[in-house]
């Protein structure tokens, strides 16, 4: 057990190794091990991100396939309205236009009717002048008694 | 062991336990420990090459089996730093840590290698001193623990100001009252004494030791079958326990050069 100059030239060995250490060594592999940490981090932040989006994005679908059955009672409803509605309004129109017709008809036989009676009375008034004159034709003349002929057929 | 002379105990101990000096100046000091200096550097060598050639391919997708463990490795290291000091780890505590304990640990392991078996392969190359264990020479683990104890002075600086570790040195932790301050000097003294001793020497402690015991089962291996089979019985179970030891102590003497520089980070 003897100190000798071994322990100064071990020691500059020593200081070697460490600044070697220190400088080559230990900051790569450093490195490569947080790099690593860090990937592993984001990779874990990702997937736990991928699951909540999966989490709204099934929430966000149904809310749609909500608010899709939704709307299509609406629309179901207003067309069974709407469909109520037409069938209420050609019922109106059906009437109205039968209205009318029953009107026009009932104008036509009136003026059948009157046609008729209007050609009767002339026929009955033709006839009644026809009889008269058979029976006053000798005494009535013709020419003399024709504005009193005229003023009867126009009452008759 | 294939040394020309006779070959007693004490021979054998000293032929394993003695390092091959190389001189670089004058006097008792200025000799290295040739071995301890290019067995640490070439353990060291090895063992920062091969982590950085890891993290040098290094990738932040799926890990290979090679970069994982050297994850393992270094998130172990980072995990205890960060239980212990509180700051920017990044910049210098938690690599040291590192370093510390790569280097330890590879250092303490080459005591697993078979002792008479490896002085075979050095006797080979020509080498007949060498010591393998850089660890089992006190002057690699006081460099270790006095560099630990520069930078906790340093860092004790650079923090707190050196009025602020002086305001540290004589007030702490007994109190301000003047009174106290001979005692809080004496404390302190102590304790920046003792901290480098205990820290080099447990670990230098704990592997001579070990390889004290290795060398102990190898001297009663050569008594005969007896001898032979207990000693060999005794090595498998001292070099698995040895496994404990040299992970522990190198886990030891980086958690103890966090501390320190966590303290030294940290106002009293």
């Amino acid at each position: 057990m003897n100190i000798n100059f071994t322990l100064i030239s071990q020691a500059m060995a020593f200081a070697i190794f460490i600044w070697f250490t220190v400088r080559f060594v230990w900051p790569p592999l450093m490195r490569a091990i947080e790099n690593r940490q860090k990937s592993i981090a984001d990779g874990l932040a990702a997937g736990e991100r991928g699951r909540n989006e999966l989490e709204l994005a099934s929430h966000r679908s149904a809310d749609v396939v909500r608010e899709a059955k939704h709307r299509a009672t609406d629309i179901i409803t207003q067309a069974e309205k709407r469909a109520a509605e037409i069938v209420e309004e050609a019922k109106a129109a059906a009437r109205d236009e039968g209205d009318r017709i029953i009107v026009g008809a009932k104008a036509e036989v009136e003026q059948e009717v009157f046609r008729a009676r209007e050609t009767l009375r002339q026929q009955v008034a033709d006839l009644a002048l026809a009889g008269a004159t058979k029976i006053l034709r000798r005494e009535v003349d013709a020419k003399a008694h024709a504005d009193l002929l005229a003023s009867i057929k126009a009452e008759l | 062991m294939a040394s020309g002379a006779e070959l007693t105990p004490t021979s054998y101990m000293a032929h394993h336990l003695t390092n091959l000096t190389g001189s670089v100046g004058e006097g008792a000091f200025w000799t290295l420990h040739i071995d301890t200096l290019v067995m640490s550097l070439l353990i060291g060598i090895v063992s920062f090459g091969f982590l950085w050639w890891v993290v040098r391919g290094a990738t932040s997708g799926v890990p290979s089996k090679r970069q994982a463990f050297v994850e393992l490795a270094i998130e172990f290291i980072d995990g205890q730093v960060k239980s212990t000091f509180h700051g920017d780890r990044h910049a210098f505590v938690a690599p040291a840590a590192l370093t510390v304990f790569v280097w330890v640990f590879m250092m303490n392991a080459v005591d697993f290698l078979p002792i008479d078996i490896m002085a075979a392969v050095y006797e080979l190359l020509g080498l007949h001193n060498w010591r393998s264990v850089p660890t089992a020479d006190v002057n690699t683990t006081f460099a270790l623990a006095l560099s630990v104890w520069l930078l906790m002075i340093f860092f004790n600086v650079k923090v707190k100001g050196l009025g602020g570790w002086i305001h540290e040195l004589v007030c702490t932790p007994f109190g301000k009252n003047p009174l106290l301050w001979p005692v809080n000097i004496l404390f302190n003294l102590v304790e920046y004494v003792s901290k480098p001793l205990s820290h080099s020497l447990r670990l230098y402690g704990n592997i001579y030791a070990g390889e004290i015991i290795f060398l102990l089962l190898g001297m009663w291996a050569a008594t005969g079958l007896a001898g032979t089979v207990f000693g060999t019985l005794l090595g498998a179970g001292w070099a698995i326990f040895h496994i404990l030891i040299v992970t522990l102590q190198a886990f030891i003497f980086m958690m103890l050069t966090v501390v320190y520089l966590s303290m030294a980070h940290e106002s009293h």
